[in-house]
Formats: structure tokens, C-alpha cells, sequence
């Protein structure tokens, strides 16, 4: 039984990563095809950085993915910390509702309503083109917004009460409060909603999709233009470069996690003085 | 004590503002265009013309269906097996089943295509072994393949996380009872998962049944789901107002497909993502 649970287990993670492994492999392919593998060579790469329209749509990327989760991550903190504390059952109920939407809805569906949001408000004031930058921003903050909150709110309620009472009660006011008590106890919240705001962003393909312009493309985007009618095989480099970036991220937010859970029950222990 | 509630309120106003803007006005304005004409006449035509859309509805509710339906027979076994690894085991197993969820679909399906084009490794291999050259993609079976395979890891985490969560306890008791492994399975862990059940399968049917990017290359080009024709009615065509219908059509769909399936789940508790 046991065995036969780990040859599933291996078998199902065989297929689940034998495609990525294929584009990573050839992407280090010397010939450009796509069965025989003729020699190592980092060929492809050269070539992605001989292109300038590459490099291009990675720094918007990056800018994108930085902007937005930190925008999303003030956001949310701000709305963690009021959901967490307010006595208003119907704000609560409307602030987590409404966080709900765009982690329901098909991503299609939240691209073309923002699309029609950008166009129809752009028809109202009269200006033609009003996809671009600064809608690629408000809809990457938008969608990055709920993952925030996700992960900082938690945090806010585990939090101790007394700790913040105690805080007003020797004179704190209710900034210095938030800054000094409240906001370093919810930083690993804040940290992880950060970075999985970032990868969002950077991967995210469908939304920008639609409230895009030729002139402000990202990776993804210019992946999807690039392999529209054929096999790039720079883009297998450029797809792997992605993949490696994307596993980093992963095992920092894991590392990050543990060692931060497990400071916290270090001072648990020294605080309770029960072992586990 | 007055000071730190109007603090509160003042927090929770850029989330409001924003939730307003970007999520409610948006869908406002799909509505809007999926009730009028270009002139902006009030009109029911666009939703009545959807009619002759009812094979794209079709096709788009059978082909997710099935995707969900194989997500959930690989995706239980595994969950369980996962489940019952040693702690330091599932740890990496974890890791290892979030990361292709990290990379971007649109990454995951071209390394699919990869392996399944016609000049791929998998139809050379079989073209070496003497099968005739078939050609896989632009076939239903490779749009559904696709999906199950692009979605599977939403299947699995939901599932592994209420497996794990489960009281041993139960288990043992119903070892106890009598039940043998396979009683236990059925009449023990299915129902006591089932919130992980419906959070993964909303998970895939979501996802499947809006996707437009796995069937234009998979599908190569000829297919015409759902997503597909909100795509193009969208980045082509000159008129918003029949994507928006089909748009809302969906939205509605998929809502009340939501709500039948928590009505389902004993659970109350929310759905997990």
C-alpha cells in the first residue's frame, strides 16, 4: 500500500512536471528542435538578450509587479486592520464580500468589466486610447488587493487585544499604536501578501490581456504575441528564466514562513515556559 | 477611545474606495452594455441573440465538466496519499504541488504544447515505434487534456489541506467500529473532506469553462469555447455588447453554480482559496 501510494505520487508529478522540464531542457538545446536534443549551448538566451522588445516588456514587468503589490499591500493593511477591529457587522460583511468578487469571477470576466470600465470612462471624457500604463497599475492593484488582505488579516486577528489596549492605555496615540505595536506583528503577513502580489503580477496574462495597449506589454503578453504563430525557441529561454524566478520566490516566502513561525514559538516557549 | 475609532474609519476607506471603483463599477458597466445597443438604447437583443450561441454554452459546460470530473479521480487518490506521507515528506510534496500553481498558465500550457506538438518529443517517439503520425493537437481530447492538466494542483490543495486538517481520531474509531479501509474511505474521510471537494472543484469548473488561451493553442485555433468568444468579441470585434451578455450570462451561471454547490457541503464553512 505504501509503495503503491508513492509510485502514484511519483507518476502524477512525472506528468505534472515533465512539460516544464521539456522547455527547460531545450531552451539549453544548440539546434532549434523540438525532439532531438544536439548539444548544450545557452544559444537562445544570447538571442533573448539581443532583444530589445524583451527586455522592455521586463522592466514593465518588473515595475508593474513592485508598484502594484506594494500599492495593494498599503491598501489591504489599511483594511485589514479596520475589518479586524471595527464593532460593524455589515462594513465586515461588505469588505470580505467584496474581496470575494475578484477571487470568484473568472478572470476573463474581471478583464473585460475593467476593460469596459477603462474604454467607457475614457468614451465619457472623450479620450480615445486610455489603455496603457496606468490601467495595467489599477488592475494589477485590483486583483492583488483580496490576496493582500488574505494574508494579512489573519495575522490581525490572531493578534492579542491586550496588546493594543496597552499600548493606547500608556499614551500611545492611535498612529503611534499602529506603527509601533500593531504593524510589527502582522509584518510576516504584510511580507508574504508583498510577494505573492509580485509573482500575481508577473504572471498574470489573462486580465493585462485585456486592459492593455500595444505600447505597454509584459512577459507575459509579449510570450503570448512571440508564440502566436510559432515556436520561439528564445522564448523557451525566457520562459525558463520566469520559472527560475517564480521557484526563488517560492522557497523564500517558505524559508520566510517557517523561520518566522518558529521564532514565534521560540518565544513562546520562553514567555509560557512549557516545551513542546 | 474616540480617536482610535475614527482612526479605524479613515483605514477603511481607500479599501471601500477602491473595491468601488475597480470591482463594483466595472461589473455595473458589463451590465450596462449587455443591455444596450451601440446608440445606448435599452434592449433585451443582445442576451436574446445568445441563442445561437447555445452550442458554445454546450460545448463549454461539457468540456469543463469532464476536465473537472478526471481533476477530482487523479486528484483525491493523490491528495490522500500525499495526506498520509510522513510530515517531512508532505512538506516538500507541497512545495513541489504549489509551484506549477506559482507559474504563469500561459507558461504551463506552452510547455504542454511543446511536448504534444507534432514535431514534439512524444509523436516522434511514436512515430519511431512505427505508429502513424497522428496529430494530437486541435483535438477535443487535447483541450480537455489542457485543462486537466493546468488545473489539477487547484484539485489537489484544497482537498490535501481538509485531509490533513482531518481528526485521526475519527479514523481510528472507525477502525475500531469495524469499517475496513475501504469503509473507512468511503463512509469516513469522502464526506468529512467534502468542503476540500467543492472549494477544487469550483476550483477547476471556474478556470476550465472561461479559458480561451488553452484552446486557441491546443485547440489550434479552430476551437470556439466560451472564453474564446468573449476573447474575440472583445480584442476584434468593433461591438462590447454581445461579449458583455455572454460575460454576464456566465458570471450567472457560475454563481449559481456556487450556490447549489455550498447548499451541497454539510460544511459552513467558506469556501477555501
Amino acid at each position: 500500500m505504501k509503495f503503491l501510494s508513492k509510485f502514484y505520487i511519483g507518476l502524477i508529478f512525472l506528468i505534472l512536471y515533465a512539460p516544464i522540464l521539456v522547455v527547460i531542457i531545450f531552451s539549453f538545446n544548440s539546434s532549434g528542435s523540438l525532439s532531438s536534443f544536439s548539444g548544450f549551448s545557452l544559444y537562445w538566451y544570447r538571442e533573448l538578450f539581443r532583444d530589445g522588445e524583451a527586455l522592455k516588456a521586463l522592466k514593465n514587468s518588473l515595475f508593474l509587479a513592485v508598484t502594484s503589490s506594494v500599492l495593494a499591500t498599503l491598501i489591504g493593511t489599511l483594511a485589514a486592520f479596520s475589518i479586524s477591529r471595527s464593532k460593524n457587522k455589515y462594513y465586515k460583511r461588505l469588505a470580505e464580500g467584496v474581496s470575494n468578487i475578484p477571487m470568484m469571477n473568472p478572470d476573463i470576466v474581471t478583464g473585460v468589466s475593467m476593460m469596459l470600465l477603462f474604454v467607457g470612462v475614457g468614451t465619457i471624457i472623450g479620450v480615445s486610447d486610455t489603455l496603457g500604463m496606468w490601467t495595467m497599475l489599477m488592475a494589477h492593484t485590483t486583483f492583488n488587493l483580496p490576496y493582500a488582505i488574505l494574508q494579512i488579516l489573519p495575522r490581525f486577528r490572531q493578534m492579542d487585544k491586550s496588546l493594543t489596549e496597552a499600548a493606547l492605555d500608556l499614551g500611545c496615540t492611535p498612529a503611534q499604536t499602529f506603527f509601533r505595536v500593531e504593524l510589527p506583528y502582522i509584518m510576516p503577513g504584510v511580507i508574504s501578501g508583498l510577494m505573492m502580489g509580485f509573482t500575481l503580477s508577473l504572471d498574470d496574462f489573462v486580465i493585462s490581456h485585456f486592459v492593455s495597449s500595444p505600447d505597454f506589454k509584459t512577459l507575459p503578453l509579449y510570450i503570448y504575441n512571440q508564440t502566436a504563430h510559432e515556436v520561439k525557441f528564445s522564448m523557451y529561454a525566457l520562459c525558463t528564466l520566469m520559472i527560475v524566478v517564480i521557484l526563488i520566490l517560492l522557497i523564500a516566502v517558505n524559508v520566510a514562513g517557517s523561520a518566522g513561525e518558529s521564532r514565534q514559538r521560540k518565544k513562546e516557549k520562553k514567555t509560557t515556559g512549557v516545551s513542546k | 477611545m474616540k480617536k482610535r475609532s475614527v482612526f479605524e474609519r479613515i483605514a477603511a476607506a481607500p479599501h471601500l474606495l477602491w473595491s468601488a471603483i475597480f470591482i463594483i463599477a466595472p461589473l455595473l458597466f458589463v451590465v450596462y452594455f449587455a443591455f444596450t445597443d451601440r446608440e445606448g438604447n435599452f434592449t433585451f437583443e443582445n442576451i436574446l441573440s445568445l441563442s445561437s450561441y447555445s452550442h458554445t454554452f454546450l460545448m463549454s459546460i461539457g468540456f469543463s465538466l469532464i476536465a473537472t470530473a478526471v481533476c477530482f479521480l487523479i486528484g483525491y487518490p493523490l491528495a490522500y496519499c500525499m495526506a498520509r506521507m510522513s510530515e517531512k515528506t508532505r512538506n516538500i510534496l507541497m512545495i513541489m504541488l504549489m509551484l506549477p500553481m506559482w507559474i504563469s498558465l500561459l507558461i504551463r500550457t506552452y510547455s504542454l504544447m511543446a511536448l504534444l506538438d507534432n514535431g514534439g518529443i512524444i509523436s516522434t517517439f511514436l512515430t519511431s515505434l512505427g505508429f502513424e503520425k497522428l496529430t494530437f493537437i486541435g483535438t477535443d481530447a487535447a483541450v480537455i487534456l489542457g485543462m486537466i492538466y493546468d488545473f489539477l494542483p487547484y484539485m489537489v490543495l484544497p482537498i490535501y489541506t481538509t485531509m490533513t486538517k482531518l481528526d485521526r481520531k475519527y479514523l481510528e474509531a472507525a477502525a475500531d467500529l469495524g469499517c475496513n479501509n475501504r469503509q473507512t474511505l468511503f463512509r469516513v474521510i469522502l464526506p468529512l473532506s467534502m468542503p476540500g471537494v467543492i472549494s477544487g472543484v469550483t476550483m477547476v469548473f471556474v478556470p476550465s469553462i472561461s479559458t480561451f488561451y488553452i484552446s486557441q493553442k491546443l485547440g489550434g485555433g479552430s476551437f470556439d469555447l466560451l472564453g474564446d468568444t468573449i476573447e474575440r468579441q472583445f480584442k476584434n470585434a468593433i461591438t462590447y455588447h454581445t461579449g458583455a451578455a455572454i460575460s454576464l450570462v456566465m458570471m450567472i451561471l457560475i454563481l449559481i453554480s456556487l450556490a447549489v454547490m455550498n447548499k451541497f457541503s454539510d460544511s459552513e464553512e467558506d469556501i477555501i482559496v
